[in-house]
């Protein structure tokens, strides 16, 4: 009877010990998901979720508070990744798939630098005193520029960053509107008349 | 020489009887030319000449200058430059509609002959025997030769293999396998020595043993030609492979001469091999024994809505409209014009857009010729798989690309996908399986540019919080630096103070 007390005790110490030990030594300060998923977002900080950050957007996408297609710059094929990450299935054709960019009005423009200060990307060109102007294919629409001008002389407007051009082109889907009413339905290749 | 069989492929009746036996004809002179600045793969040359210039033929009127390749990637600095096609003067320099599948505007200059059809100065004639490669190159790369069998791609920049890579055989691709192309043929057959020559330059440049002349089995009177232009020339042969479309395919051509695969990705110089066409070893022949650049080129003209159809030695720029009217116009309302054979050419409606560099046919199809626009259900019925030639399976990939699930079509090899058309070819539900291809690559290459982007973003944003911390940082230490020059200031005062204090003492 004694020897059983004693021996379990001594081992429930034991396990005690070892597990306040690994509880001290092995400790993990945070979440290994939410790094795993930081380390996948594009780390702009642009504040476009609705998070001030890309640390605590990669948190409460850990903890399942939000959806995967929550990140603009990173658009479908980060909310692809996202979700296989996550398991989750998610319905990409409904991703609103517009990128917006700041617009700078330069009638309202008073050259005040203020917007260039706050741009992440810094993709706001100008001087003091001088008209301001953004360089779209730089902008991730944070819109922080937005609420530090003294004028509101910045709107967020959709943007094609590419113009059309040959170069740029792409085939359009078969059976898509484009396809059908022009003439890159390419309706031939050659009929299967048969082999020779 | 034991040939290799390649997977896949299919074999079309290919109409070459139209205009086979018609030899190489002159085309009148138009009444303009049209001069796109982009007829290559790469970057667009500039004009360099102004509106009401007068030019004569040879000037080179396009060039993308070392200057203005400064801005693009070290990588991807290929351009070729362009040449004015005859004497006249330039009536225009404007966007214009391109031959190009989206009928989008390009940057063209137009040229109207003056019918003197009068050389300039022209660069010397080099001696291939007593020129160095790197000299060929240049005057490759100054004649603005590109691969004439249709991908455009800068001769120059290919032959830049020899420094980088262990070559040992120079591939020659006279294996014209799309339907009713016949141009390469005609011109095997009408200027082989001319050709042998090109060849000669080209071997001497890549100092490669040996060369492959691949012709298909069936244009017996190109390999006659091309047997008794080579003469005792050494490491030189003619190989016959079989009629198959697409031997003409580089990767295929060299899996039925070398047995070997070019792997996924990379080029056939991994494989100590290049490959160029016989029309690009006649251009090369023309810049180096002539010094002339490259201004013309062979094209087929044919279809069943032509009503001549046959090999014309066209000026580039050319309009389509000119060359039809050439062939004494349309039998009948063609139901589908192209540029370039019909499995893989480019289908476009607009008879005003001129012949580039990479033209090799217009055909004008009937209604007989085409497949119905329509396409029914996939029935899963597998032709597809066992008709492409890379080993991909059509009928997977096209519910993946039609799902727009691009990441997984990738996966499975779409990469791969060399939009041969044999797959939409043999479809009994003609589905445009090849189409579908086109998007799909498409899409995979936006969203390559995509993440591409987000990098560049990523990277802006991380130079700003390094400078941003740099500034706080400098600010502190200025802050600091003041505090303490205040600090010692005082106390100074404090002494001196003090010191006075003592004096008055």
């Amino acid at each position: 009877m004694l020897i059983a007390v004693v021996a379990l005790a001594a081992l429930g110490v034991l396990l005690g010990v070892i597990l306040s030990m690994a509880a001290r030594f092995l400790s993990v300060d945070s979440d290994p998901l939410a790094d795993e998923l930081e380390q996948m977002l594009p780390n702009l900080q642009c504040g476009q979720c609705g998070f001030v950050g890309c640390r605590p957007a990669a948190e409460a996408l850990s903890a399942g508070e939000i959806e995967v297609t929550l990140c603009p710059p990173g658009g479908v094929a980060l909310a692809a990744k996202l979700a296989e990450k996550l398991h989750v299935e998610i319905d990409l054709s409904k991703m609103d798939h517009e990128p917006l960019v700041a617009f700078v009005h330069e009638e309202r423009c008073i050259g005040c630098t203020k917007c260039i200060l706050v741009c992440p990307t810094d993709c706001i060109i100008g001087a003091p005193k001088k008209l301001h102007t953004v360089i779209a294919s730089a902008c991730v629409g944070g819109a922080a520029c937005l609420e530090v001008c003294p004028t509101d002389c910045i709107e967020m407007v959709p943007v094609t960053i590419k113009e059309a051009s040959v170069q740029s082109w792409n085939w359009p889907k078969p059976g898509s509107p484009q396809s059908s009413s022009s003439l890159h339905s390419k309706s031939s290749q050659l009929a299967t008349g048969g082999a020779d | 020489m034991k040939l290799f069989e390649i997977k896949g492929g299919v074999l079309p009746k290919d109409h070459k009887e139209l205009s086979a036996n018609k030899a190489i004809q002159e085309v009148p002179m138009p009444l303009e030319l049209s001069l796109p600045m982009h007829q290559h793969i790469g970057i667009a040359a500039k004009p360099m000449v102004q509106v009401g210039e007068r030019v004569t033929k040879g000037q080179l009127i396009g060039l993308c200058a070392t200057q203005c390749l400064e801005g693009s990637a070290s990588n991807n600095r290929i351009t070729a430059p362009v040449h004015a096609p005859t004497s006249g003067r330039i009536s225009n320099i404007a966007m214009q509609r391109s031959p190009h599948p989206s009928g989008l505007p390009e940057m063209m200059v137009t040229l109207q002959p003056d019918g003197a059809d009068r050389w300039g100065a022209l660069p010397r004639a080099l001696d291939p025997a007593s020129s160095s490669a790197s000299e060929l190159v240049e005057r490759i790369q100054q004649s603005g030769i590109v691969g004439m069998g249709g991908a455009m791609f800068p001769t120059a920049a290919k032959l830049e293999a020899r420094k980088y890579s262990d070559l040992h055989s120079l591939i020659i691709n006279g294996a014209e396998c799309e339907p009713y192309l016949t141009a390469d043929d005609r011109l095997m057959r009408e200027q082989a020595q001319k050709i042998v020559d090109g060849i000669v330059i080209l071997q001497h440049i890549l100092n490669v043993p040996n060369v492959i002349i691949a012709i298909e089995d069936r244009r017996v009177h190109a390999v006659d030609a091309m047997r008794t232009a080579i003469g005792a020339h050494k490491g030189m042969s003619v190989v016959l492979v079989p009629t198959r479309y697409p031997m003409g395919s580089e990767k295929h051509l060299i899996k039925a001469l070398t047995g070997q695969e070019v792997p996924s990705g990379s080029l056939p110089s991994s494989l100590g091999l290049i490959v160029n066409n016989v029309g690009t070893a006649y251009a090369i022949h023309e810049a180096v024994r002539l010094g002339q650049p490259l201004i013309s080129r062979i094209v087929t003209v044919s279809g069943g809505a032509i009503k001549n159809p046959g090999n014309y030695h066209v000026l580039l720029g050319t309009k389509v409209s000119h060359l039809v009217e050439t062939c004494g116009g349309f039998s009948q309302q063609p139901e589908q014009m192209m540029i370039g054979g019909p499995m893989m050419g480019l289908p476009f409606s607009d008879l005003e857009v001129p012949i580039t560099k990479g033209t090799n046919g217009i055909l004008a199809l009937t209604k007989s010729e085409v497949k119905p626009g329509t396409h029914r259900p996939c029935i899963r019925c597998g032709a597809c798989i066992p008709a492409c030639p890379s080993g991909l399976e059509p009928q997977d990939l096209f519910v993946l690309v039609r799902n727009e699930k691009i990441e997984p079509a990738i996966d499975a090899g779409l990469a791969d996908c060399i939009l041969c058309g044999a797959c939409s070819y043999v479809c009994p539900s003609h589905i445009p399986l090849v189409q579908f291809f086109n998007y799909g690559k498409g899409q995979a290459l936006e969203m390559r540019n995509e993440v591409v982007r987000a990098a560049r973003l990523k990277q802006l944003s991380d130079e700003r919080s390094v400078r941003v911390e740099e500034k706080a940082r400098q600010k502190k230490a200025k802050q600091e630096a003041r505090k303490k020059a205040i600090a010692a200031r005082k106390k100074a005062q404090e002494q001196e103070r003090a010191q006075a204090g003592e004096v008055k003492a």
